[in-house]
């Protein structure tokens, strides 16, 4: 079970970028839960509950107040990944450590155009936005519905399964300078 | 003259939630609208809503509105006047609308006021070049006329609306260079700002924007640092190249006609400024005259709806209308003190304990 | 400076119109407000203020703030941020107040 924390950090509240402390406790403990598991990202009270009624498996506790953090339990997720696709913050990511040699998995939401494609190249990029090398696009899941997000599973290396938190699609530059000129 | 028996002026999330639970308990009602469509604000919103399932959470804005505008169009009760401004409000309930084919006098036994806020002005030279919009003109030209504002974008305001906008902004290819806030820390929700900063764009808290530079339209900003004091700190002002000053600093509740009707006015900074006094059924002052959303306090969509939903009640239940509305009533007051009972509820209860503080004689 | 793809939302246009703005032709669609037709064309300056002749666009783009006036088929003070395009449409730039035109017969 997540441990309560004590509140979003002086730099969080300040920067919008979670810290080492806020994130301290998210990271899944390997020796308990092997394969991809849910990090739940959502440092701050605000009145806010589908993750928990997007969970299949229980995974995380109904609200008893809506402005609550969400309770998570590692070890009842499968890291299906709808609650990425739910949450409205974008707040969710699924990891797998173990996804290969020498890689991990990450699961995030992705609202801009255009979608990545399958075994493309991304950039990968950290919570600042930094870009960290490249990804490789494993899977894209379109939306089944508006409401929900599409997910991007990129495979990046190991050493970065805590950092990347987000992905650049390179041709959206050229697009932007197209508009530019326009 | 035709006669009604709730006429609802304005109709965005608070206003649509109005009626529907005023028709709902068997009322008459007539829901006036300045535009050619119904929703307010609520078409604009693109992203997944918070709050509880109760509100829609999850959902986008925009499918929000259309829920509630397809609802509106089922309910026979309820008599649509788009492209209808109310005038003013006079004796004998007596509401003036300004129509496309003229002028029109409406009765109205209940009157529920919900046309929302506006944006605030910022002060600095060169505000009012070309270019310097409100958060809400540019939401408007991408998500509602698929136009884009410009092609680099400074965002001055790190509320929710000011974090959206730049997430919506990014959306549509356009590069937001910086978002400003004066504070010292973010101002919306730690989520929408973890966003726009995993998309590379920089958060200037304790920030301001100085002036807007360019002779014709906009072609930079000039932002300085502020103090603990909120004072400008001399030298260290910086050029920003943007073509597009974007103002999120804050809506002002937009309270025409509640002040031209008589009703009690208050100035309550943490609700937006002047808002009328109104009681727990969101009654005003003036017996016949209720409010719900923005106009009555600044606060979000979700709100928003659910008040609305209780001045509806509230003004059907007053004509003696009763579908189990006495329940339905405190449902929606416990769904609202939900929303606001955790810390990003501070400000709203604090500017509601002010409010009733001043009192609610005429 | 229109946005042909997004990743939510789809937008609907009426038919596609031409209208005029300063004798020049310009494309738009039918309904849309003509300050859109004008900012996906490029056009920000909608007017001069009548006393110091500054340069106006519009700023809150719903009718409410008046920034964005301008003479629409001879009509001055049209706020151009929701009156909608129609084919044909003459659009000026308003300089000052505007000249309105009254019928004594009417």
């Amino acid at each position: 079970m997540s441990e309560s924390r004590c509140g979003p950090s002086e730099t969080l509240r300040r920067t919008g970028v979670p810290t080492e402390a806020d994130l301290a406790g998210l990271r899944p403990d390997p020796a308990r839960v092997a394969g991809p598991v849910a990090v739940l990202e959502c440092f701050q009270r605000i009145p806010c509950d589908p993750c928990a009624a997007s969970c299949k498996r229980g995974a995380i506790a109904p609200f008893a107040d809506i402005n609550d953090l969400p309770v998570f339990a590692p070890e009842k997720c499968n890291g299906c990944g709808l609650c990425v696709a739910r949450c409205p913050g974008l707040a969710i990511f699924v990891v797998d450590e173990t996804f290969g040699p020498g890689e991990a998995l990450i699961k995030l939401a992705y609202e801009f155009l255009p979608l990545p494609e399958r075994d493309g190249a991304v950039v990968a990029l950290d919570r600042e936005g930094r870009p960290t090398g490249q990804a490789r696009v494993v899977r894209v899941q379109r939306p089944k519905s508006k409401d929900e997000s599409a997910v991007v599973w990129a495979a990046v290396p190991k050493s970065l399964a805590s950092v990347v938190r987000g992905i650049r699609v390179e041709e959206g530059r050229l697009a932007h300078e197209a508009s530019r000129e326009s | 003259m035709e006669s009604v028996e709730v006429a609802v002026v304005g109709a965005g999330p608070a206003g649509l939630s109005a009626a529907l639970a005023a028709a709902g308990q068997g009322a008459c009602v007539a829901l006036i609208e300045r535009d050619e469509r119904l929703g307010g604000q609520l078409v604009k919103q693109t992203h997944k809503f918070f709050g509880s399932e109760r509100q829609e959470a999850g959902v986008r804005g925009f499918a929000i509105a259309h829920g509630l505008a397809e609802a509106v169009a089922a309910e026979p009760a309820i008599e649509v006047r788009l492209a209808s401004t109310a005038l003013g409000y006079y004796s004998d309930k007596v509401i003036y609308l300004e129509e496309p084919d003229g002028l029109v006098k409406l009765r109205a036994e209940r009157t529920i006021i919900t046309t929302g806020a506006a944006e605030r002005m910022l002060a600095f030279p060169g505000n009012d070049l070309p270019g310097v919009y409100g958060a809400g003109a540019v939401q408007t030209l991408m998500n509602v006329h698929g136009v884009r504002p410009g092609s680099r974008v400074l965002m001055v305001g790190s509320g929710n609306i000011g974090l959206i906008v730049s997430y919506q902004l990014l959306q549509t290819r356009v590069e937001v260079a910086a978002v400003l806030e004066a504070a010292p820390y973010v101002g919306g929700y730690l989520v929408h700002a973890a966003k726009i900063r995993r998309a590379g764009v920089p958060i200037l808290v304790s920030h301001s924007v100085k002036e807007a530079l360019g002779d014709r339209e906009v072609r930079g900003a000039v932002v300085q640092r502020l103090d603990s004091a909120w004072k400008p700190v001399p030298g260290t002002e910086v050029t920003i190249v943007c073509d597009v000053i974007c103002l999120a600093t804050g809506l002002t509740p937009l309270t025409e006609l509640a002040w031209q009707v008589g009703c009690k006015m208050c100035y309550v900074p943490a609700l937006g400024g002047h808002v009328p006094w109104h009681d727990e059924d969101m009654r005003t002052t003036i017996e016949d005259i209720y409010v719900a959303g923005d106009c009555s306090g600044v606060e979000e969509a979700s709100a928003a709806m659910v008040g609305g939903r209780l001045a509806g009640l509230s003004a059907a239940a007053s004509l003696g209308h009763d579908r189990g509305v006495a329940g339905k009533k405190q449902a929606a007051r416990e769904e609202l003190a939900a929303l606001r009972a955790g810390p990003t509820g501070d400000k709203i209860r604090k500017g509601l304990a002010r409010l009733r503080g001043a009192g609610g004689s005429g | 400076m229109r946005i042909a793809d997004h990743p939510i939302l789809e937008f609907k246009k009426g038919r596609s119109v031409k209208f005029t703005f300063e004798n020049q032709e310009f494309p738009g669609y039918e309904g849309e407000p003509v300050a859109a037709a004008l900012l996906a064309a490029g056009i920000r300056v909608l007017r001069e203020s009548p006393r110091l002749h500054r340069p106006r666009g519009f700023f809150c783009a719903i009718g409410n703030c008046s920034s964005c006036l301008m003479v629409v088929d001879g009509v001055p003070n049209v706020r151009v941020c929701v009156e909608p395009l129609r084919e044909g449409m003459r659009v000026e730039r308003q300089k000052g107040h505007g000249d309105i035109r009254w019928s004594p017969s009417k």
